[in-house]
């Protein structure tokens, strides 16, 4: 049976590792290499990193996509301004397991099938970010800017039928104030999908995985929760363990 | 620590994304060679065969690029350790029948069927960590826990024809063949270098034994 997975999301602004609140007030987080050597190091199940640098590069930087890439022995997914097929060869090329789609989607409707095509849809992750307007949830994209108008449910759907492998659901309401995730907004993606459902969005304790496990959830992504508290995956891993959800057991040296 | 220095390979033969195999195994403390020709195959002592994408697409370029013949002599002239990975553990096998059937090295006797026409009824590709329960003593498991988990990404799995090939399985709805042995030829279903630290070891177990 595939375990459920414990995740740290790393939003790199060009500079810096940074995290705010609903997608604004970004503190600084620390340096993303070593920052990534630790949670690789503590046995992370899987690594997302999104470029927030709004720079709109047409080129991939390679040379830092590979040094951070060659730290870590785990699958590590990378997103953010990914605009073209071109730039996805470049990431996989430096190492990326994964590419993350998100913006892009809302411009060009065909790019999620071109790159499930090449790459395969376990290559291709998408990003949703979502606001509850008047208790319809609106996907919103360029960094939670522009409403898009189109409602989750549909969206969804659309991007796995293109080919998605997995959706990471990320509440742009809940973001960065640690008091769980938007719960209903997950029970609403993941009853309505099949693909693997990474939450995003809220966490600030080992509870609140417990509960997006509970609506659906395969993974649980968190941010705020490593930079800004003692909390850390190999406990976030005891405590769903000892709930009874399938989780990979952190390794140990068997003499 | 390492002693003795072990010439350690990795088989490109121009499919799949290696650098992460490469770094992982420099962690461990031996530096690998990328191997472009298959002339040179002899020059190593361990040599490890990746992959991901199709089974025919991989057998063409191994046909095309002489690679069939030299690793055929490597693993059973030589009998050197030869390691397959994710569609190189595949490759292993007599027949694949991804996209239409294909013949593979011939070096571990089975056939690569998909995850479905086994009888997995759940979502494929499978993808994701996942447990690896030993059904043989080996010595790749030395210092690995049982039922350690690693990460696989595969629609199709290796169907031996003998269990004694078999020392490894895992579940996605069925249960598949995680890892295959043969003498000096070994395979593992997921990819240890994605593994974390239970990869490495057993990845440390190859190169060290």
């Amino acid at each position: 049976m595939l375990k459920n997975r414990i995740i740290p999301i790393l939003l790199w602004n060009g500079y810096t590792l940074v995290k705010g609140q609903n997608f604004n007030n970004n503190r600084r987080a620390g340096s993303p290499i070593t920052t990534i050597k630790i949670y690789n190091s503590r046995d992370v199940d899987e690594i997302v990193l999104f470029d927030i640098s709004k720079k709109n590069l047409k080129i991939i930087d390679t040379d830092f996509i590979q040094s951070v890439t060659d730290c870590v022995d785990v699958p590590i997914t990378i997103g953010g301004g990914i605009t073209n097929i071109s730039q996805m060869d470049d990431l996989f090329l430096s190492g990326a397991d994964k590419i993350c789609l998100n913006s892009v989607n809302f411009e060009n409707a065909n790019l999620i099938n071109d790159a499930a095509k090449k790459f395969g849809s376990q290559a291709i992750t998408v990003s949703i970010d979502v606001k509850n307007i008047n208790n319809e949830y609106i996907c919103y994209y360029k960094n939670g800017t522009i409403s898009s108008h189109k409602k989750v449910v549909h969206w969804v759907k659309e991007c796995v039928e293109k080919g998605a492998g997995e959706i990471i659901i990320n509440s742009i309401d809940h973001d960065g104030l640690m008091n769980g995730y938007d719960n209903n907004l997950i029970k609403t993606v993941s009853s309505n999908v099949k693909v693997p459902i990474i939450a995003a969005g809220g966490a600030g304790s080992y509870k609140h995985f417990y509960e997006a496990f509970l609506n659906g959830a395969n993974a649980f992504a968190a941010a705020s929760l490593y930079h800004f508290t003692n909390s850390t995956p190999a406990e976030a891993k005891k405590y769903l363990l000892k709930k009874n959800v399938s989780i990979r057991k952190n390794f140990n040296i068997n003499n | 620590m390492i002693t003795k220095k072990i010439k350690v390979g990795i088989i490109n033969y121009g499919i799949g994304n290696i650098r992460s195999l490469s770094n992982t195994i420099t962690k461990i403390g031996v530096i690998p060679d990328i191997i472009t020709n298959p002339e040179h195959l002899n020059l190593y002592d361990k040599v490890i065969l990746p992959g991901v994408g199709a089974f025919n697409e991989a057998m063409r370029l191994i046909n095309k690029m002489n690679w069939r013949n030299a690793i055929i002599e490597y693993a059973l002239e030589r009998r050197k350790p030869i390691l397959g990975i994710c569609l190189g553990m595949q490759i292993l096998a007599n027949y694949g029948f991804e996209h239409n059937k294909c013949e593979g090295l011939n070096l571990i006797p089975g056939e690569v069927k998909s995850l479905k026409e086994l009888g997995c009824k759940l979502s494929t590709p499978h993808i994701g960590w996942n447990e690896v329960k030993i059904t043989q003593n080996n010595f790749l498991f030395e210092r690995i826990g049982e039922n350690s988990s690693f990460y696989f990404v595969n629609t199709f799995a290796f169907d031996v024809n003998d269990k004694i090939y078999q020392v490894a399985v895992t579940e996605h709805d069925i249960e598949f063949t995680s890892v295959v042995v043969k003498n000096n030829i070994y395979g593992t279903q997921f990819h240890p270098e994605k593994s974390s630290k239970a990869g490495t070891q057993l990845l440390k177990n190859f190169i060290n034994a």
